[in-house]
């Protein structure tokens, strides 16, 4: 199985609403790939999908060649967009929580990425500000040794210095075996560590390349593509 | 060494001047032992697959060779390391005469120019 993801005629109606339109994509494995779109072009949707928490109006989306469910949460390790974890626990456990719950989940670098970044895991996630959290949220997911990475706006929240260290663990946790998918806003910041970008708008995947392509054939940075496609 | 890339041209040829570069001045002298990819890629915060595709160019160019167990060293034949540093030299002197032109010097003047300039410096 040479495809992570792969995603067949994949459609999905809300109620008055075609948020996929469609989508055909393959995504292999030991890639970085960027997942780029403006606001409403279905990134989340699609993310959502492949975490089987909506289910696809048609079309398939499949994990390693199965369809989303508890074999494929296994090896996918999700950042939603908005969190779930409960706010009157600690650090210390909410790390239990998830060694309890993954059996891939490295207790040992989610301690240290932690300590790096200066979170005090005794501390209540309700005592912590906005950008700590999510630096939380994302050491959790990071610290799972999965198959594929789901981080939906993994840095909105976090200062310049914290948002270096993230991208530099995304670098240092690079595997062969492992692909991670990020979707956000801030290309500038995220480019240089991509192999792939994918544009997706209204529902439709628009641009499938690679970052030096994309640089080689157009002579600007991903960043400035972007603006220039999704000029509003 | 900070890794200066630029965001309007390819990442992977960039990461091929800043290493050739590295080489010539000596830093990663002839013969010696690179850092693993991995290694280099969290240096210069680029994607490993990126700086992979940036050593096997090297590799292509006569600058590196990999050693099956062992890793990837610097080239031991001197004179191809020279003959990098020459071009390179050689496209910096191009460049300089060409802004000096643009600003209306002719090569002599900008000759002496440059003369006049270093031995202030010194």
């Amino acid at each position: 199985m040479e495809n992570i993801l792969e995603c067949q005629n994949l459609v999905k109606f809300y109620p008055k609403c075609l948020a996929l339109n469609s989508v055909n994509l393959t995504v292999p494995k030991g890639k970085i790939v960027g997942l780029l779109g403006p606001n409403g072009s279905g990134k989340s949707t699609l993310i959502k999908l492949a975490n089987d928490l909506i289910q696809p109006t048609s079309g398939k989306i499949l994990i390693a060649g199965m369809e989303p469910g508890i074999e494929t949460k296994k090896i996918v390790s999700y950042l939603p967009e908005r969190t779930y974890l409960n706010d009157w626990m600690t650090v210390n456990d909410m790390i239990g929580f998830f060694s309890d719950f993954y059996q891939d989940f490295n207790k040992g670098k989610a301690y240290d990425m932690l300590a790096r970044l200066g979170v005090n895991p005794s501390l209540r996630l309700k005592t912590m500000s906005k950008g700590t959290k999510e630096k939380v949220q994302l050491i959790l997911v990071m610290s799972r040794e999965a198959q594929l990475y789901l981080l939906d706006e993994p840095i909105g929240g976090v200062d310049p210095a914290a948002r270096d260290y993230i991208l530099d663990t995304i670098i240092g946790n690079y595997n062969p075996e492992a692909t991670v998918i990020i979707s956000t806003h801030l290309i500038a910041d995220v480019e240089k560590i991509l192999d792939e970008v994918i544009f997706i708008n209204q529902g439709n995947i628009v641009l499938v390349s690679t970052v030096d392509d994309i640089r080689e054939n157009e002579n600007k940075s991903v960043d400035a593509l972007f603006r220039e496609v999704f000029k509003c | 060494m900070a890794w200066n890339l630029k965001s309007d041209r390819p990442i992977y040829s960039q990461l091929v001047e800043q290493i050739e570069l590295l080489i010539v001045s000596g830093i990663y002298p002839a013969g010696s032992k690179l850092p693993s990819v991995r290694d280099l890629a969290g240096e210069a915060s680029v994607n490993p697959n990126t700086m992979q595709r940036a050593l096997a160019q090297l590799e292509n160019d006569g600058l590196l060779y990999t050693q099956r167990t062992s890793g990837r060293f610097v080239t031991e034949d001197v004179e191809r390391i020279m003959q990098i540093k020459n071009n390179l030299a050689q496209g910096l002197i191009k460049e300089f005469i060409e802004n000096m032109r643009n600003l209306g010097y002719d090569t002599k003047q900008a000759i002496q120019l440059l003369e006049k300039t270093a031995e202030e410096e010194e």
